[in-house]
């Protein structure tokens, strides 16, 4: 058992191609959404407004910097996440490869560590 | 695909398939057999070239199975000639994808294959392995490894409660209105009893098993999903959230326990804990019942900052509440230690003695823990360790006992004050 968050990453392509049916998109996702209720598996599920509407604050020097998005270069954007709470890694890449994504779009999959699993090197400071 | 990726389809698909072939076929035992199958195939033929769409590869290939029996047997001829024709004759098997599920349907489907699953019928043992198998989609060693049993004796029960299904002509459908209440009754308890073994392990060396708790914990979000207008369904959603947010404070780096009164309350999961407030609102819709009460409970120790800041006083309250909705000496019990913390060590003494004077819990380690507990409250050390130990050779549970062996020797000398033994 744990937790995996499905990160959705995509172009300026596929974020496009999406937008072109986004009612359809919009359906089958929330099919999607309803199939992990019900098996039991969704904790969260967010998507995020258009990246042009964000902002990054950027710690590259001494005192951190505030520029009005999107992120320039960067050329896959977080588009949003679903937190599921599965058997294995390999229940959260099957529920992934379930995604009604746009072709060209990406899904990472990455578990949650644990409240337990605090870095070596951490260890005795305490918990935040 | 490895035999991981087909276990993780399949615990996906197991209800869904199970259901829908049961509706197809009219036989439990037969759906589950030919499910099985299908398994079995994948975990050869996946290996070799993973299919487009593993669900619908696995419905497809069970559905086939299915129909392979039924011509199998000459008994059932008349049967499969039905089925030919409902299905138009098409190839009849083979070609039910995920599209031939009615969506409509099936989720009424799988309620009741939960029902099935968990019929009164079956023995306890025997709803909870079909449960885990049908529903779940656990393997027979996974039962086996969660409950602390022998493979073969898994099959033996799910074996057995097939042929009774069969045999006691147990429908396949939602429970009748008059019947609802109590047929729903006996799912949450299969699924409470699957919690308990996770978050107290009746047996074996370990006091907690996340994994197992993890299964029930899944399988009443799936009911609360299937049923969201059953209170008591949140109402045990809750419950298992609620407790579930306190393991990773309840065992120390070595597995032993930690008392609720010690834990660092810093560790607990804030959103389980988050998830559980939830479920107990939806819960608390029309009064609360034993399942939402004891929810309402642990969110009280859940949202408390220490056990010196927890309302204790509505604890007792919330007990009284549940030892009438659902009377059981456990309930007296847990009632006696809030009203050690609201009201000392005396009042909840009296509690415990008559519990003991009616013989209500004979041979349960908690008596005489809660009891040596509340004597050593009391300075009264030598009865203290004498109940303590009592409780130690009563206890199944190895890591539970030496905690109590522990605290028997504590309780003989004028050590730091003892602690309700809640948890």
């Amino acid at each position: 058992m744990s937790t995996y968050m499905l990160i959705m990453r995509g172009t300026d392509e596929s974020n496009a191609a999406m937008m072109t049916s986004i009612d359809e998109a919009m359906v089958a996702t929330r099919t999607f959404i309803e199939e992990m209720v019900r098996a039991g598996v969704l904790l969260a599920a967010e998507g995020l407004d258009d990246p042009a509407r964000g902002v990054v604050v950027d710690f590259a020097g001494e005192a951190p910097v505030v520029t009005d998005g999107p992120y320039g270069e960067t050329k896959e954007l977080f588009g949003g996440y679903f937190l599921l709470d599965v058997a294995s890694k390999e229940e959260a890449v099957e529920w992934a490869r379930r995604f009604p994504a746009v072709r060209g779009s990406k899904i990472e999959v990455r578990r949650v560590a644990g409240a337990d699993e605090v870095p070596a090197d951490s260890a005795g400071s305490g918990h935040l | 695909m490895g035999t991981a990726d087909v276990e993780a389809v399949w615990r996906i698909e197991s209800a869904r398939i199970v259901a829908a072939l049961t509706r197809f076929t009219g036989d439990f035992g037969l759906a589950e057999d030919a499910a099985q199958e299908a398994v079995a195939e994948a975990l050869v033929s996946w290996r070799r070239a993973s299919p487009a769409n593993p669900g619908g590869w696995l419905m497809a290939t069970a559905r086939r199975r299915a129909i392979d029996a039924i011509r199998r047997r000459h008994a059932l001829q008349e049967r499969y000639a039905l089925l030919a024709a409902d299905s138009a004759g098409d190839a009849a098997a083979g070609l039910m994808v995920d599209e031939d599920i009615d969506p409509d349907r099936i989720d009424d489907d799988v309620l009741a294959l939960m029902f099935v699953s968990c019929h009164p019928v079956l023995s306890p043992e025997a709803r909870v392995a079909l449960t885990l198998r049908v529903v779940g989609g656990l393997s027979s060693e996974e039962i086996a490894r969660a409950f602390l049993v022998s493979v073969p004796t898994v099959q033996a029960r799910i074996t057995r409660a097939k042929k009774t299904i069969a045999a006691t002509r147990v429908p396949f459908e939602l429970p009748p209105a008059a019947e609802r209440r109590e047929r729903l009754g006996g799912v949450l308890s299969v699924l409470y009893v699957i919690f308990t073994e996770g978050s107290t392990a009746t047996s074996g060396d370990r006091l907690l098993r996340p994994d197992v708790a993890y299964e029930a914990i899944r399988l009443a979000r799936t009911l609360a999903a299937l049923a969201p207008d059953e209170p008591e369904v949140h109402g045990l959603l809750a419950l298992c959230e609620l407790t579930a947010a306190r393991f990773p404070a309840r065992t120390g780096p070595d597995g032993s326990p930690v008392l609720l009164a010690d834990q660092d309350r810093r560790l607990w999961n804030v959103s389980a804990i988050r998830r559980g407030l939830a479920a107990l609102a939806r819960a608390s819709a029309r009064g609360l019942g034993p399942y939402g009460l004891q929810a309402a409970i642990a969110a009280a120790h859940a949202t408390a900052p220490s056990v010196e800041a927890t309302d204790w006083g509505r604890i007792v309250v919330l007990y009284e509440a549940l030892g009438r909705v659902a009377p059981s000496p456990v309930v007296d019990l847990n009632r006696a230690v809030a009203v050690a913390m609201a009201s000392g060590p005396a009042q909840a003494l009296a509690i415990v003695d008559e519990l003991i004077a009616a013989n209500r819990l004979p041979g349960s380690h908690l008596v005489p823990t809660v009891r040596g507990e509340l004597l050593a409250r009391l300075g009264r050390r030598a009865e203290a360790r004498a109940e303590l130990e009592l409780a130690a050779r009563l206890c199944a549970n190895q890591r539970e006992r030496s905690v109590l062996l522990r605290k028997a020797s504590e309780s003989a000398d004028p050590g730091p004050a003892q602690r309700a033994p809640i948890d």
